[in-house]
């Protein structure tokens, strides 16, 4: 049993409470002025109490921004629908290649396995805009530049070789006797793959698949180069902003809040699934 | 000679490249028939386990043939080779309750849910897991895993049957109990199965014979008490019996019509040549050292016998263990009464020629067994 003095409880309370304003702060903020007007939000000394408008909600959906220099037309509510669309497919085929790819690295040790799987590692060790810029030359040729697969194309850069190495483990994790057993008793490896050593391996799937999904919508540079507006996700939407009146801090604050509410909405329902993974320990051996 | 249930001839293992990687079974023939109990016995990293993991297709073989029930299958995905294992790890599923994780085993055959369920029946009962049937495996003991995973392995109709230290984790006396039963479970049924075991009284229980292993050899292949009796070699001798064979170097000489075997510290056994055997006699006196054992059971006290000191003795309850130093070495020799000896009192002990296992000095294999050559 824990024995923690009271001392030692207020002080934890207080560090806690520290850590909880200083990483939400931002969100917070930002979460405010998304129901401010431009001229609320740039008042100095910055007020906590001001009236809410859903202006700038109204402005992202219906697309039409008012500036001061008249009317400007977004299409954040399309980026939206491609930062969704192009992370969804995105993590989808890196999971159905990256998956099986896992487990053949996991289990069979072969002739390079090791090679192979550190090369697709290194993928993540280049700077991007290193790779961007033969890419962009050979996308252009291809035909492949500012098209959805282009892009989806490339961020199996940035899914796959996470999905897969933290997979991998996963599967290690599992002890192949269990599929041995399996095996054994009648059923082909395919089988044993898909009853026993997927369903063993979900909350590290999930898991994996979560983070490669945070990773792509979060991605900037390679949809910046490759892609022009109607295919540009939110991230480079948001550039959009930046107008030649001036920046229009309450529609980013709600473009922001608009954009992160996908992952978080994602993040809290595979939270579960996070903590089943972590105890897949206890019913080992 | 019943049909073979299982033909292993000339298999090797090597893990790595093969010829340059280690050598796990050498050359390792040998042939079980249908119904056998086989327990292969060997300490930790002698081949066993490689061999049994070759069998039920988890390793692959590197030289050599494999072949269950007239069937080649060493090049066969395990699936093909209708045999049951039961892992050392258990391995249950976890997702899967006890009673679910058996019948699961049974699911390949496709047979009826009563069928089923009278197998699980049966089989929980006889290993003593009914209450635990519905229990997941994470929230039971590892006695209690141990035996599901036996169960799901013994419910299984297959060609052969493998058991990789299927009893390890039991405690002592449920294990005693097991042990009979499951004998009577396989030799009712007509079932032929192999075990792993490094615990030579289970081997000794269940098996019908023992194949004793060592640095991926087979060392001896016979029935518990041939094993015992006729020791092929220097290592079974001495692995096999609880406690162990004494061993000690001995020169052999003669003097005055009489054999001599000569131990170190100017010890000496000394027998009448008729003692011996005419063939015994003669391959002594052939040689000029041998090895000897005596098994502990079979050291006498005696009045005038060759002189020891008694290094410790013990009471276990039904027997006692007596160590005593003995020609440079210790010797240790089991009696059935309580004996007081303290420390360092002195004794006499004799052995009689007829217990006495006589070994090659230079390569340890069996010359003797008392009176009959090896």
């Amino acid at each position: 049993m824990e024995h923690t003095s009271l001392l030692e409880r207020i002080l934890r309370g207080v560090a806690l409470t520290l850590v909880v304003i200083f990483f939400m702060f931002p969100i917070v903020w930002i979460f405010m002025m998304s129901f401010q007007t431009n001229e609320t939000i740039l008042r100095i000394p910055p007020q906590l109490i001001f009236e809410p408008t859903l202006a700038n909600y109204t402005a992202l959906i219906t697309g039409k921004l008012m500036t001061a220099a008249g009317t400007l037309d977004i299409a954040f509510m399309r980026n939206l629908w491609n930062s969704v669309f192009l992370s969804v497919t995105s993590v989808a085929v890196s999971l159905l290649l990256g998956v099986p790819a896992a487990y053949a690295f996991a289990r069979h040790k072969f002739r390079g396995s090791e090679d192979i799987a550190f090369t697709l590692l290194s993928f993540k060790f280049a700077p991007a805009l290193l790779v961007l810029l033969p890419l962009t030359l050979y996308f252009q040729k291809l035909g492949l530049a500012n098209t959805y697969i282009g892009l989806i194309w490339v961020y199996q850069l940035i899914c796959l070789p996470l999905i897969l190495w933290i997979v991998r483990g996963y599967f290690e994790d599992i002890p192949a006797d269990i599929e041995y057993a399996y095996r054994i008793g009648g059923h082909s490896w395919f089988a044993t793959f898909r009853k026993i050593a997927l369903p063993l391996a979900g909350p590290g799937i999930a898991a994996a698949g979560l983070l490669a999904f945070i990773f792509a919508w979060n991605n900037f540079v390679f949809a910046l180069v490759l892609a022009s507006a109607d295919k540009q996700p939110v991230t480079v939407g948001a550039l959009a902003f930046i107008t030649s009146s001036g920046i229009q801090y309450g529609q980013i604050s709600a473009a922001i809040v608009l954009s992160i509410t996908p992952t978080l909405a994602l993040a809290l329902y595979a939270q579960r699934y996070l903590v089943e993974g972590l105890s897949l320990g206890a019913v080992k051996g | 000679m019943s049909p073979s249930a299982l033909t292993i001839s000339g298999v090797d293992k090597f893990y790595g490249p093969i010829d340059r990687g280690v050598h796990a079974v050498k050359n390792l023939t040998m042939e079980i028939a249908k119904g056998e109990i086989v327990a292969l016995l060997g300490s930790s990293g002698c081949g066993k386990t490689s061999t049994l993991r070759m069998i039920a297709g988890f390793e692959e073989v590197s030289r050599g043939a494999i072949s269950v029930a007239g069937r080649q299958v060493h090049t066969l995905p395990p699936v093909r080779r209708n045999v049951a294992m039961a892992f050392e790890g258990y391995s249950l599923y976890p997702p899967l309750t006890v009673r679910e994780n058996m019948a699961f085993a049974l699911k390949a055959a496709r047979l009826p849910k009563s069928e089923v369920d009278a197998k699980v029946a049966s089989i929980a009962k006889l290993l003593e897991i009914e209450d635990i049937l519905e229990r997941y495996p994470s929230s039971i003991s590892g006695g209690q895993q141990q035996r599901a995973s036996l169960g799901r392995a013994l419910i299984r109709e297959a060609d052969l049957h493998l058991l990789d230290e299927p009893m390890g984790q039991l405690e002592p006396q449920l294990r005693a109990v097991l042990r009979g039963r499951i004998k009577h479970f396989i030799k009712e049924r007509g079932l032929t199965a192999i075990l792993v075991t490094h615990d030579q009284t289970e081997a000794n229980a269940l098996a019908d014979r023992i194949a004793v292993m060592e640095g991926g050899v087979l060392q001896q292949f016979d029935t518990p008490d041939r094993i015992k009796e006729r020791p092929a070699n220097l290592f079974t001798g001495t692995f096999v019996g609880e406690p162990p064979m004494n061993v000690f170097e001995a020169y052999v000489a003669t003097a005055a019509g009489r054999i001599n075997l000569r131990l170190p510290d100017g010890l000496s056994l000394d027998y009448d040549k008729d003692a011996f055997s005419a063939p015994v006699r003669d391959q002594l006196l052939s040689r000029e050292r041998v090895v000897i054992g005596i098994r502990p059971y079979a050291v006498r006290r005696s009045k005038e016998g060759v002189p020891a000191r008694v290094s410790a003795n013990q009471w276990l309850g039904d027997q006692t263990h007596i160590a005593a130093d003995f020609a440079g070495g210790s010797l240790v020799l089991v009696e059935h009464d309580r004996t007081r000896l303290d420390l360092g009192a002195p004794i006499n002990v004799s052995i009689d020629p007829k217990n006495l296992h006589v070994f090659d000095q230079a390569s340890g294999e069996a010359i003797s067994h008392g009176m009959e050559l090896a």
